[in-house]
């Protein structure tokens, strides 16, 4: 028999009980629409996070101060008095694999600007700290290293400040208010969006010379945190055991005594995320996987059952000279057909949950090619061997038995 | 072909010529049922001329339908030698007897066995799926096939939209559609009326008066006397094998009975 009307044949078949395919085919269409959504949804988050992570800076390694243990009690962090201005010149200085450090503090408090008021973030830092986090303006530039030296009351602010205090007016050279000491805005960041892991909004922040924040806001010497920038990402793992013996000896804390501070490294969170993401991604493979092989014990299933009852059609077939190997290929073609139309529905299915599902979240999209690929073959691969089975079962049947069968 | 006869070739003209179409030898078919072997055939020798009708009678047990599934290469004898065509068909393989099926015989059936929700010119067309025949081809003769049953104006009916004997009719046509060497029918009046069953009579005996050779196995006496030759069975072995005298023409008896459709 030739394949093309071997193929109408099973077509027809098929379409005679439309129900009952559909209901067969189900089964490889939510396996095939689940490895579709979970890895478009993988894909998509895995972007996510690493376009967050490139976001907080490259090569970027965190130091903040540390714990203190008063009798017994771990205290918060940014706790510790020990973290200076000189352990931020000192990293630069003595570890080669770092290219810049800016030194940083920083508290909540309210600003003004006319009738609008807000409450924000204030961080104050030094102007290499724009480069370290990879951060460029939209508008104006930076304050400036003498703006550090003389305390001056000047200030760089994020998009969302910038939108809930000037809205669509230009804030260069205009005067705000934090707390009670006016500032004037020298430059605006561009939009960073949220941070990875804790899902805060990074531009909503005020960004002012170190000391003034320290001297006239704070009234503090030390420092809350140090952001590093490594020469590269590679530099980035030695550059932390490099910082810690370098901040453990300026700090003269002594062999066994825990660390008055503490040094993330990106990097380690951009690992520890993907590898999370791959985690999660091959746990949920395997259960879609599991998913299409119980769809392909319901083509099994039913295709025994439609075996059983044309058991007089394949008697008709074989005495009018259908081979074992005719009948083999007519039943396996209508597995090859119910797995290639639940395939395709699959796909469908998968890739419209998986868009629903991004957008919602607001994730980006991303459907691997492969991904519709492999699952597709998949399907048909299991409608195959599952119908392989009940395929042979027909084809080794006896004409004169199954002429009989009532 | 596997095993040629040393004395005749596989080339129809020929063989038709020089030997007889079917020839049976010795044949026997044994079952094991259960722990009791059943000697469903003990020793038929029988040939079978091309253009005979032959009707097989008997009664159930008689061997008579285990005798028609070796002629009809649906199974294969314990012993003993069968020769179509001059051909030894028992030693051939299952794929070489579906091919013989397909090419030389044709199968009717008492329950019709038609493909349901299939129409009538595509169950004609069946046997050409496995021939290899292109589908203009296929098409062309199935139509031929069923206008030689007097069913072109129903091609495209579907079997439950059809009579009994319309049905059978179709049946027939899909016989005939591959121009077999020798049509086999078990008991094909047996679900008809006694009209329709003249009918279909009638059908066969055109057709063997164009030279199909044919054998149907009946128990109704008045169905044989239809034929040319009538075989009784009894215990596997042949009881009688006499040649009807006089056999009923089914277009004369048709006139003479009362018309209810069709």
């Amino acid at each position: 028999m030739d394949f093309s009307s071997a193929f109408v044949i099973a077509l027809r078949a098929l379409g005679r009980n439309k129900m009952r395919s559909s209901l067969t085919m189900l089964g490889l269409i939510i396996g095939v629409g689940a490895v579709i959504a979970v890895i478009g949804i993988g894909e998509g988050a895995a972007t996510k996070a690493q376009e967050q992570l490139a976001a907080m800076g490259s090569n970027m390694l965190f130091v903040g101060s540390g714990s203190v243990n008063r009798y017994g009690f771990h205290v918060g962090s940014f706790q510790t008095k020990t973290l200076v201005l000189a352990d931020a010149r000192a990293i630069v200085r003595e570890c080669p694999s770092v290219s810049a450090a800016a030194p940083g503090t920083g508290m909540g408090q309210q600003v003004v600007y006319g009738n609008q008021n807000w409450a924000t973030q204030i961080t104050g830092t030094e102007p290499q700290y724009f480069e370290v986090r990879n951060w460029p303006f939209v508008r104006g530039t930076s304050f400036s290293e003498d703006d550090v030296t003389q305390a001056a009351t000047v200030a760089v602010l994020g998009d969302t400040v910038r939108r809930y205090l000037f809205g669509s007016r230009n804030p260069i050279g205009e005067t705000i208010r934090i707390g009670t000491l006016p500032f004037k805005v020298v430059g605006v960041l561009t939009p960073k969006g949220t941070s990875a892991g804790s899902n805060q909004d990074q531009d909503d922040v005020i960004i002012a010379p170190l000391t003034t924040v320290q001297k006239k806001l704070l009234g503090q010497e030390w420092l809350r945190w140090i952001m590093v920038s490594a020469v590269s990402r590679q530099a980035s793992y030695v550059a932390q055991p490099q910082i810690e013996s370098l901040l453990r000896e300026r700090h003269k804390i002594r062999l066994g005594d825990p660390d008055d501070f503490l040094v993330r490294n990106m990097a380690d969170m951009a690992d520890a995320a993907a590898q999370q993401g791959s985690v999660m991604t091959v746990l949920l493979t395997i259960v879609a996987s599991i998913a299409l092989l119980v769809g392909g014990i319901g083509i099994m299933n039913i295709m025994l059952v439609s075996v059983t009852e044309r058991t007089r059609e394949i008697g008709v077939r074989m005495a009018v000279g259908a081979t074992g190997e005719d009948v083999r290929l007519q039943f396996l073609i209508e597995a090859l057909v119910l797995g290639l139309i639940g395939g395709t529905i699959g796909v469908i299915f998968g890739v419209g949950s998986s868009i629903a599902v991004a957008q919602g979240l607001g994730w980006p999209v991303r459907i691997p090619a492969y991904a519709i690929a492999v699952s597709t073959l998949f399907a048909i691969t299991i409608a195959l061997f599952f119908g392989f089975y009940p395929a042979t079962r027909a084809s080794q049947l006896n004409p004169i038995e199954a002429l009989r069968y009532e | 072909m596997a095993t040629v006869n040393p004395v005749t070739t596989s080339n129809p003209i020929q063989t038709a010529s020089s030997a007889p179409l079917v020839e049976v030898r010795d044949l026997r078919k044994n079952y094991q049922l259960g722990e009791t072997e059943v000697h469903a055939l003990r020793g038929i020798s029988v040939s079978v001329q091309s253009g005979d009708f032959v009707a097989i009678m008997g009664a159930s047990g008689s061997g008579k339908s285990t005798f028609m599934n070796i002629l009809g290469c649906l199974d294969k004898p314990t012993s003993g030698r069968y020769l179509l065509e001059g051909v030894d068909v028992s030693g051939l393989t299952k794929n070489e007897l579906a091919q013989i099926r397909n090419q030389k015989i044709g199968f009717v059936f008492q329950g019709f066995n038609l493909l349901g929700r299939t129409t009538a010119l595509e169950n004609t067309e069946l046997p050409m799926l496995y021939s290899k025949t292109n589908k203009n081809d296929r098409d062309r003769r199935a139509r031929e096939a069923l206008a030689q049953v007097g069913l072109a104006d129903r091609a495209d009916h579907f079997p439950s939209q059809l009579s009994g004997g319309q049905q059978q009719r179709v049946a027939i046509a899909r016989a005939l559609v591959n121009h077999p060497r020798i049509l086999l029918a078990d008991e094909p009046t047996g679900n008809l009326d006694s009209r329709t069953s003249v009918e279909v009579m009638e059908i066969f005996q055109r057709l063997n008066a164009s030279g199909l050779t044919i054998i149907l196995v009946t128990h109704e006496p008045d169905i044989a006397q239809f034929t040319k030759r009538e075989i009784v069975f009894r215990d596997g072995h042949i009881k009688r094998d006499d040649v009807v005298e006089v056999p009923h023409m089914a277009c004369e008896v048709l006139k003479s009975m009362p018309t209810i459709k069709d």
